[in-house]
C-alpha cells in the first residue's frame, strides 16, 4: 500500500495578543510537530477533545492555514505552497456546520459548479455531465440544483457539500465532524454514503470528530490528538478496546455506554493545561493517575509498541485495568 | 485597571497626533495665502512678505507643521486676527459655554433615551412601546436647529416661559438659576435626536438581549421579571448601548453647533462658523484640534466605563 | 425581489412612508415643468406676505421671492444632495470596509486606524474643516457631508464582512480554486449589499439634514440658489415676525425625512432576515396559555404530572404543533429520561412545565401540568414565578451561554436564593460557598468571584447545577445538560448529577438524544417522535427490547463504542415537519414495517404494564416486551 498523504513534522503555532509595535506577546502552539502517513485508500479517524488541535490540522492540509514547520506530501509529491486552489485538487475538505458551509445567495448549481470552472476549466456541457454524475452518486436529485441552500435540511446540505469535495475529483477528503451537527438518524445515512463513495472512487478518508464511536465504526486507524500532539495512533478495533496511553483510556472510560454503570472515570484536575504556559513535560501528566517525575519533565515520542504507537513513558499494558 | 486606563492614554498620542495631521493638511488645501485675508486692504507686497516670514509661512509645509504642533504643545494655538486675541484664550472661553450646554444635553438624552428604549422594549407592541416609537422617529427626523427655532417661537415667544436666546441674562445676577432659565430650551433641542437615536438602540439591544439563554436562566430561577428587565437584560444590554453613547456624544456636540447659531449660545461652535466665514484659519485650526481633543479623551472615559461594565475585555 | 416588495408593503408605516416619499420626488422631478413663479426673482414691495396670499400660495420670502417655487426648487437640491452623499458614502465606506475586512491583519489594521482617526473627530468639525478648505458652497457641502459619514460606513460594512469572510463557504470558494477578487465578488459582496441598502437606507434622512444643516450655517449653497437648509438659514432673522417663512422650509425636511426613514426601517426590517421569522420578538415573562378543549382529571401518578400537553408555535400563518399531547409523570428520587432527536419536541415538552417556552411565538393549547395535584397551566404569573426554582428547576444545554456574562458566579448564586428567600450578605455567601461545594467545584471561596468567561465549560455546567439546587428543589429538569461538553467532562457531570438524585432524593427529568446517557442514568425512558412519546417502559427493558419500531431502528443506527468498523443501520427519509403532520403514524414514510393501517386515523399509545407502545405492528408485541 503506498502512501497518499504524509505529513511530516507539521506544526502551528499562533501569536497571541499585540504588543505595541505590532510583535506578538507570545504563541500558542495549536499543533505540535506531527509525523503521520495514510495508505491509499485508508480511513484515518483523528479523534480528540475541544482545543486538542484537530480543526487546525484539517485547515492546514488543506492549505487553508500555512504550517508554522514540516511539509505536506500527497501521492509523494510535496505541497509546500498554501495556496487553496493548488491542494484544491488533491485534496478537499468536507465541512462541519454544512449550512453555513453553501453560501445563502447561490444555487446549489452555481456552489458545485465552481470547482468544476476554477480547478478544473470544464465547458458548459462538460459540467452538465458531470454534475449529473455527481449528484447520482450522492442520492441527489437533479431538481434540487436550482434551489438555495436553506431549502435544504441539514442532511442534504451535506451531501451538497460532499458533492461539491468531489466535484474536485480531489482523491483525499477530510472530513472535519462531517455529521455532528447532524441528527442522529440522519448521521448514519451520511456516514454510509461516505463509505459507499469510498469504495466506489476509491478515495482516502481523514475524518476528525469528537466522537469516539463514530470515529471507530468508520476508521481502520486511529490518532488520539490531546493539547495538540499525537498520543496514541492505532488499528481502529483495538485503541479503544485496549487503550495503551492513559488519555486514550480516560476518553473511552468516559463514553457512555449502555449497560456500563455510571462513574466519574477521574476525580482529579480536569481542565487542560494552559496552552499560553505550557507544562514542561508530558500534557497529560497533571491528569495521569500513572504520572510520575520524569512525565512532568521531559516530553514523551510517539514510539511503536507492538501493533500501536504510543507517547506514554508508563503506558498500559494491553488487557490491564 | 489603572494599567488600562494608562495604556489607553498612550495609544491615544498616535490618534491625536493624527488629528493635527488631518486639519493641517485640509487647512493646507486652502487656496490663496492667508496673510492676504489677514491683511485685508492694507495687502501690500512687503506687508504679505513680512507677515509671511512672521509667520512662518515662507518655510516648507512640514516644518510649518513641526512649528505649529510644537507651539501648540507649549499651549500656544496661535493669535486669532480677526479678534485679535490669543486663540487658546478664547477657545477655552467659548468651550466652556459649549460644555455646559452639551452637557446638559448629553445627560438628558442618555438618560431618557435609555429608559424609553427599556420601557419600550419591555412592552414591545404595547401601546407605551408604540408611543415611544413614534416620539422618536418624529425626533429624528426633525432637524435640530428647525426644532430650536420653534421652541423659540412657542416656550418663549408664545409662552414667555424662558427667554429667546443667550447663556445669560443682559440685566441682573448670573446665577446657577439664570443660567438654567436659559440653558432649558437649547438644551432639550440639542437632546431630542440624540435621545432618539440611543432610544432606538436601546430598544433594540434589549430585545436582543431578551432572547439570550441567561435570560431564560433568570426567570428559570424565579427571578421577578422587573429584575429580569432591569438587573439582567439591561445589564447587558449596556454593552452594546455604551459605545453608541461615546458616538453619541460626538453628535451632541456636533448639533451643538447649530444651536448655538440659533439660540446666540456664547459657544465653541458659533465661534467656528464665525471664523471660517471670516477665513479667521488659525482660529478654526485651534478650535477643531481642541474640540477633538477633548473628545478623544472622552471616548477614552467611554471605553474605561465599557471596562468596568464587561469584565470580558482584557484590562 | 417580489418576496421584499410584498414584505415591504406589509409594512403599513412603511408604505405609508414610501408613498409619501414617492409623491414628494415626483414633485421635485415635473418641479421645471410647473407653472410656478421664478424662484430667485425678488420683489421687495410683496415682502412677507402670508400664505394663502394672492399669487403666493405659500407666502414669500424678506425679498419678496416666491415660498412655493423657492420651496419646491429647494427641495429638487435638497434631495439629490442627500441621496448623492449618500451613495458617495457608502459606495467609498463599503469599498474600504470589505477590502479591510476580507483582507484582514496590516491591511485591515492600516485602514482602520485611519478610519478611527476620522471618527476621532465630532463629524461636524471635519465637515466644517472640509468646507473651511473648499469654501463654502453646495457642491463643497456634498463633499464634506459624504467624506465624514465614509468611515461610519466603513466600519459597518467591516465589521460584517469579518463575519463573512470566517464562513466556512468562503473556505470552500478558496477550495474551489477562487482568487481572492472572484471571492469578494461572488461570495462577500452578494451578503453584503443588504447590509448596505440597509445602512444607506437608514442614514440618507440623516445626510438630507446634514446638508441642510451646513447650508443652514451659510456654508452649503449660496444666495441666490437655495436648498431647504439655506432657506431656513435666511428666515431665521425673521423667526419671530414672519414665522411662516421658516415652517414651511422645516416642515418640508421633516416630512421628507420622516417619510425616507419609515421606509428605511421598512426596508431594513425587510431584508434583515432575523426580523423576518418574528424572532425578535420580545418572549414574554411566561408562555401563553389558549386552553382548547377540557382539562384532564388529575391521576395522582407522581410528583409531576404532565397530562396530554399540547405546545403550538405560531409562525405568521403556519402553526407548528411541536408537542402534541404528552402524558409523562415523574416521582420522588426517580430519574426520567426524554430521548429524541431536534424537533422531536422534548425540549419544549419539559420548558412548558414552568412556563418558559418562548412567546411569541410559543402557545400552550391544551393538557395539563400538575405538580403535586395542582394545575399549572394558566396559573397566575407570581405563582409560576414562585415555583420556578423552589419547586422545580432547570439545568440548561450551553453553560456558556446559560450564565449570565456579566456577573460573577457568586452573586448569581445569591440572586437565585434571593429570588425566593431573603437573606443577608454572609449567609449569602456561606450559602453559595455550600453550594458550590456540593457540585465539588475546587476552592470555592476562590470560585465566588469569578466570571462565567473565566471558567472551563465543565465548571460551568457545575455552577448551572448548583444554581438549580439553590433552594433544593423537589424536581430538577436537565435539558441535554452535557450535549455542548466533551466526553471526559460529560462523565463526571453525569455522575454528579446521579450521586445528587440519590443524596437528595431528587427527581430528575433528563433530556437527551444519547441512549448511552439514558442508559447509565435514568430509570424510566420515553422516546419521542415528531411531538408525541412513541414508547415509553423502564429503561433497562426498552433498551432490551425495543417494542416500538423507530426506538429499535435509532438505536441501531447509532454506533456504539466497541462494536469495530461496522456498517450502520440508517433510517431513511426525514423526520417530519410538525406544521403537517401526516396522517396516522408520523413515522410510516420511514418505517419498514408500515401497513396501511398505520396511515389511518389516530394511533393511540397503548400501556402494559409499566411499557407504552404507539404502534399498530411493533418489533415486540407490547404483551411479551412488558413481562
Amino acid at each position: 500500500m503506498s502512501a497518499a498523504l504524509t505529513l511530516t513534522d507539521l506544526s502551528k503555532t499562533f501569536p497571541v495578543g499585540r504588543g505595541v509595535f505590532g510583535a506578538p506577546k507570545a504563541t500558542v502552539k495549536a499543533v505540535h510537530p506531527i509525523t503521520l502517513t495514510v495508505a491509499q485508500g485508508e480511513t484515518l479517524g483523528i479523534v480528540g477533545e475541544s482545543g486538542c488541535g484537530k480543526s487546525t490540522l484539517a485547515r492546514m492540509l488543506v492549505g487553508l492555514l500555512e504550517p508554522t514547520t514540516g511539509t505536506i506530501e500527497i501521492d509523494g509529491a510535496a505541497l509546500d505552497n498554501a495556496d487553496p486552489a493548488l491542494f484544491g485538487k488533491r485534496i478537499q475538505y468536507v465541512f462541519q456546520d454544512p449550512i453555513s458551509s453553501l453560501n445563502p445567495r447561490k444555487t446549489i448549481r452555481q456552489i458545485i459548479e465552481a470547482p468544476l470552472i476554477h480547478l478544473h476549466g470544464m465547458d458548459r456541457a462538460q459540467r452538465t455531465r458531470r454534475i449529473a454524475e455527481i449528484f447520482a452518486s450522492v442520492n441527489l436529485r437533479e431538481e434540487f440544483l436550482d434551489r438555495y441552500p436553506h431549502e435544504f435540511s441539514g442532511g442534504q446540505a451535506q451531501r451538497i457539500g460532499i458533492a461539491r469535495a468531489l466535484a474536485a475529483q480531489a482523491s483525499i477528503l477530510i472530513l472535519d465532524e462531517p455529521v455532528s451537527a447532524l441528527d442522529v438518524s440522519v448521521q448514519a445515512q451520511v456516514l454510509n454514503l461516505l463509505a459507499d463513495l469510498k469504495r466506489e472512487l476509491g478515495l482516502t478518508y481523514l475524518f476528525i470528530s469528537h466522537d469516539l464511536a463514530v470515529v471507530e465504526a468508520v476508521s481502520d486507524r486511529i490518532a488520539v490528538l490531546y493539547f495538540g500532539s499525537v498520543v496514541e495512533l492505532g488499528p481502529a478495533e483495538d485503541i479503544f478496546r485496549a487503550p495503551r496511553h492513559p488519555y486514550t483510556k480516560l476518553l473511552a472510560d468516559s463514553a457512555p455506554v449502555v449497560g456500563r454503570p455510571l462513574t466519574a472515570p477521574e476525580g482529579r484536575e480536569t481542565e487542560l493545561p494552559d496552552p499560553l504556559n505550557p507544562p514542561k513535560g508530558c500534557a497529560f501528566a497533571a491528569r495521569c493517575p500513572r504520572a510520575s517525575d520524569r512525565c512532568r519533565a521531559e516530553v514523551p515520542v510517539l514510539e511503536r509498541q507492538g501493533a500501536v504507537d504510543v507517547a506514554c513513558f508508563h503506558p498500559l499494558v494491553a488487557g490491564e485495568e | 485597571m489603572g494599567r488600562y486606563v494608562l495604556r489607553r492614554l498612550i495609544s491615544a498620542v498616535p490618534v491625536l497626533l493624527g488629528i493635527t495631521v488631518i486639519v493641517f493638511a485640509i487647512m493646507a488645501l486652502i487656496p490663496g495665502d492667508p496673510a492676504t485675508a489677514i491683511l485685508g486692504s492694507y495687502a501690500t507686497p512687503e506687508n504679505v512678505e513680512k507677515l509671511n516670514r512672521d509667520l512662518g509661512l515662507d518655510k516648507p509645509l512640514v516644518a510649518q507643521y513641526f512649528i505649529w504642533l510644537g507651539n501648540m504643545v507649549q499651549g500656544d494655538f496661535g493669535t486669532s486676527f480677526s479678534l485679535n486675541r490669543p486663540v487658546i484664550d478664547e477657545v477655552l472661553e467659548r468651550f466652556n459655554a459649549t460644555l455646559v450646554l452639551a452637557g446638559t444635553a448629553f445627560v438628558i438624552c442618555s438618560v431618557l433615551g435609555i429608559a424609553a428604549g427599556v420601557v419600550s422594549a419591555a412592552n414591545q407592541y404595547g401601546w407605551a412601546d408604540k408611543a415611544i416609537t413614534f416620539v422618536v422617529l418624529l425626533g429624528i427626523s426633525i432637524p435640530s436647529f428647525f426644532l430650536g427655532m420653534m421652541m423659540i417661537l412657542y416656550f418663549a415667544v408664545s409662552l414667555r416661559w424662558f427667554p429667546v436666546s443667550g447663556m445669560w441674562p443682559i440685566y441682573g445676577t448670573r446665577d446657577i438659576w439664570a443660567l438654567l432659565d436659559h440653558l432649558v430650551l437649547p438644551a432639550s433641542a440639542l437632546a431630542v435626536v440624540a435621545t432618539g437615536v440611543i432610544a432606538r438602540l436601546s430598544r433594540s439591544a434589549m430585545l436582543e438581549v431578551l432572547r439570550q439563554d441567561f435570560i431564560r436562566t433568570a426567570r428559570a430561577k424565579g427571578v421577578h421579571e422587573r429584575g429580569v428587565i432591569w438587573r439582567h437584560a439591561l445589564r447587558a444590554a449596556m454593552v452594546s448601548i455604551i459605545p453608541v453613547l461615546g458616538i453619541q456624544a460626538g453628535f451632541v456636540l456636533s448639533g451643538a453647533v447649530y444651536i448655538e447659531i440659533v439660540f446666540q449660545w456664547p459657544g465653541v461652535g458659533r465661534m467656528l462658523v464665525d471664523a471660517i466665514l471670516t477665513r479667521d484659519i488659525l482660529l478654526v485650526q485651534g478650535g477643531v484640534v481642541f474640540v477633538a481633543a477633548c473628545y478623544v479623551m472622552f471616548n477614552i472615559v467611554v471605553d474605561v466605563a465599557q471596562s468596568l461594565l464587561d469584565p470580558r475585555i482584557k484590562t | 425581489m417580489i418576496g421584499f416588495l410584498k414584505l415591504l408593503a406589509r409594512n403599513r408605516l412603511a408604505l405609508a412612508g414610501g408613498i409619501v416619499l414617492f409623491l414628494v420626488v415626483v414633485l421635485a422631478l415635473v418641479t421645471p415643468l410647473l407653472p410656478l413663479a421664478e424662484p430667485n426673482v425678488t420683489n421687495t414691495s410683496a415682502r412677507f406676505l402670508r400664505p394663502f396670499s394672492d399669487g403666493a400660495l405659500m407666502g414669500t420670502d424678506h425679498l419678496g421671492r416666491d415660498l412655493l417655487s423657492r420651496l419646491l426648487w429647494g427641495t429638487r437640491l435638497s434631495l439629490a444632495v442627500g441621496f448623492a452623499a449618500a451613495v458617495v458614502a457608502a459606495t467609498l465606506g463599503a469599498a474600504i470596509g470589505i477590502i479591510a475586512g476580507f483582507y484582514g491583519g496590516r491591511t485591515d489594521n492600516l485602514i482602520m486606524r485611519g478610519v478611527d482617526m476620522l471618527m476621532a473627530f465630532p463629524y461636524i468639525l471635519l465637515a466644517l474643516a472640509i468646507v473651511a478648505a473648499l469654501g463654502p458652497g453646495l457642491f463643497n457641502a456634498l463633499i464634506a457631508v459624504a467624506a465624514v459619514n465614509v468611515p461610519f460606513f466603513a466600519r459597518n460594512i467591516r465589521g460584517i464582512t469579518v463575519g463573512i469572510a470566517h464562513k466556512e463557504f468562503v473556505d470552500a470558494a478558496r477550495l474551489a480554486g477562487l482568487s481572492n477578487t472572484k471571492i469578494i465578488l461572488t461570495e462577500i459582496l452578494p451578503n453584503v449589499v443588504p447590509v448596505i441598502v440597509i445602512a444607506m437606507s437608514t442614514t440618507i434622512g440623516w445626510m438630507i439634514l446634514e446638508t441642510a444643516g451646513l447650508s443652514f450655517l451659510g456654508l452649503g449653497s449660496q444666495p441666490p440658489q437655495a436648498d431647504l437648509g439655506s432657506m431656513l438659514g435666511e428666515a431665521r432673522s425673521a423667526l419671530i415676525t414672519n414665522p411662516h417663512t421658516s415652517v414651511v422650509p422645516g416642515l418640508m425636511i421633516l416630512i421628507i425625512v420622516m417619510a425616507i426613514n419609515l421606509l428605511g426601517d421598512g426596508v431594513r426590517d425587510a431584508l434583515d432576515p432575523r426580523l423576518k421569522s418574528g424572532a425578535l420578538s420580545r418572549p414574554m415573562a411566561s408562555t401563553m396559555v389558549r386552553r382548547q378543549g377540557p382539562v384532564p382529571e388529575p391521576e395522582g401518578k407522581g410528583l409531576l404530572e404532565v397530562q396530554e400537553l399540547q405546545t403550538q408555535f405560531h409562525v405568521r400563518d403556519r402553526n407548528y404543533r411541536a408537542v402534541g399531547g404528552v402524558s409523562l409523570h415523574v416521582k420522588p428520587g426517580e430519574c426520567l429520561g426524554i430521548i429524541g432527536e431536534s424537533g422531536s419536541g422534548k425540549s419544549v415538552t419539559v420548558l412548558s412545565v414552568m412556563g418558559l417556552v418562548a412567546s411569541p411565538p410559543g402557545v400552550i393549547t391544551g393538557g395539563a401540568v400538575r405538580y403535586d395535584g395542582a394545575d399549572l397551566i394558566g396559573a397566575p404569573y407570581r405563582k409560576l414565578r414562585e415555583m420556578r426554582g423552589r419547586n422545580v428547576a432547570y439545568i440548561f444545554q450551553d453553560p456558556q451561554a446559560t450564565l449570565h456574562p456579566l456577573y460573577r458566579v457568586g452573586d448569581q448564586l445569591k440572586e437565585a436564593i434571593r429570588a425566593h428567600h431573603g437573606i443577608g450578605r454572609d449567609e449569602g455567601r456561606a450559602r453559595a460557598i455550600e453550594l458550590l461545594k456540593a457540585v465539588r467545584i475546587p476552592n470555592p471561596e476562590q470560585r465566588l468571584t469569578d466570571f462565567p468567561h473565566e471558567m472551563s465549560g465543565g465548571m460551568r455546567q457545575r455552577v448551572g447545577i448548583a444554581m438549580a439546587l439553590a433552594n433544593d428543589p423537589d424536581i430538577i429538569i436537565a435539558d441535554e445538560p452535557t450535549t455542548a461538553l466533551d466526553v471526559t467532562v460529560q462523565a463526571q457531570i453525569l455522575s454528579l448529577l446521579d450521586d445528587l438524585r440519590r443524596s437528595r432524593g431528587l427527581a430528575i427529568v433528563f433530556i437527551t438524544h444519547d441512549f448511552g446517557v439514558v442508559g447509565q442514568l435514568c430509570d424510566r425512558v420515553a422516546v419521542m417522535y415528531a411531538g408525541r412519546i412513541v414508547e415509553e417502559g423502564p429503561t433497562q427493558a426498552v433498551l432490551e427490547a425495543p417494542t416500538h419500531p423507530y426506538t429499535a431502528r435509532l438505536m441501531a443506527c447509532v454506533p456504539e463504542l466497541g462494536g469495530g468498523k461496522r456498517r450502520l443501520e440508517a433510517i431513511p427519509g426525514l423526520p417530519p415537519v410538525v406544521d403537517n403532520l401526516p396522517m396516522g403514524c408520523a413515522f410510516a414514510d420511514r418505517c419498514d414495517r408500515v401497513q396501511a393501517d398505520c396511515r389511518k386515523g389516530e394511533i393511540v399509545l397503548e400501556r402494559q404494564g409499566a411499557r407504552a407502545v404507539r404502534c399498530l405492528h411493533p418489533v415486540t408485541p407490547l404483551t411479551e416486551a412488558a413481562e
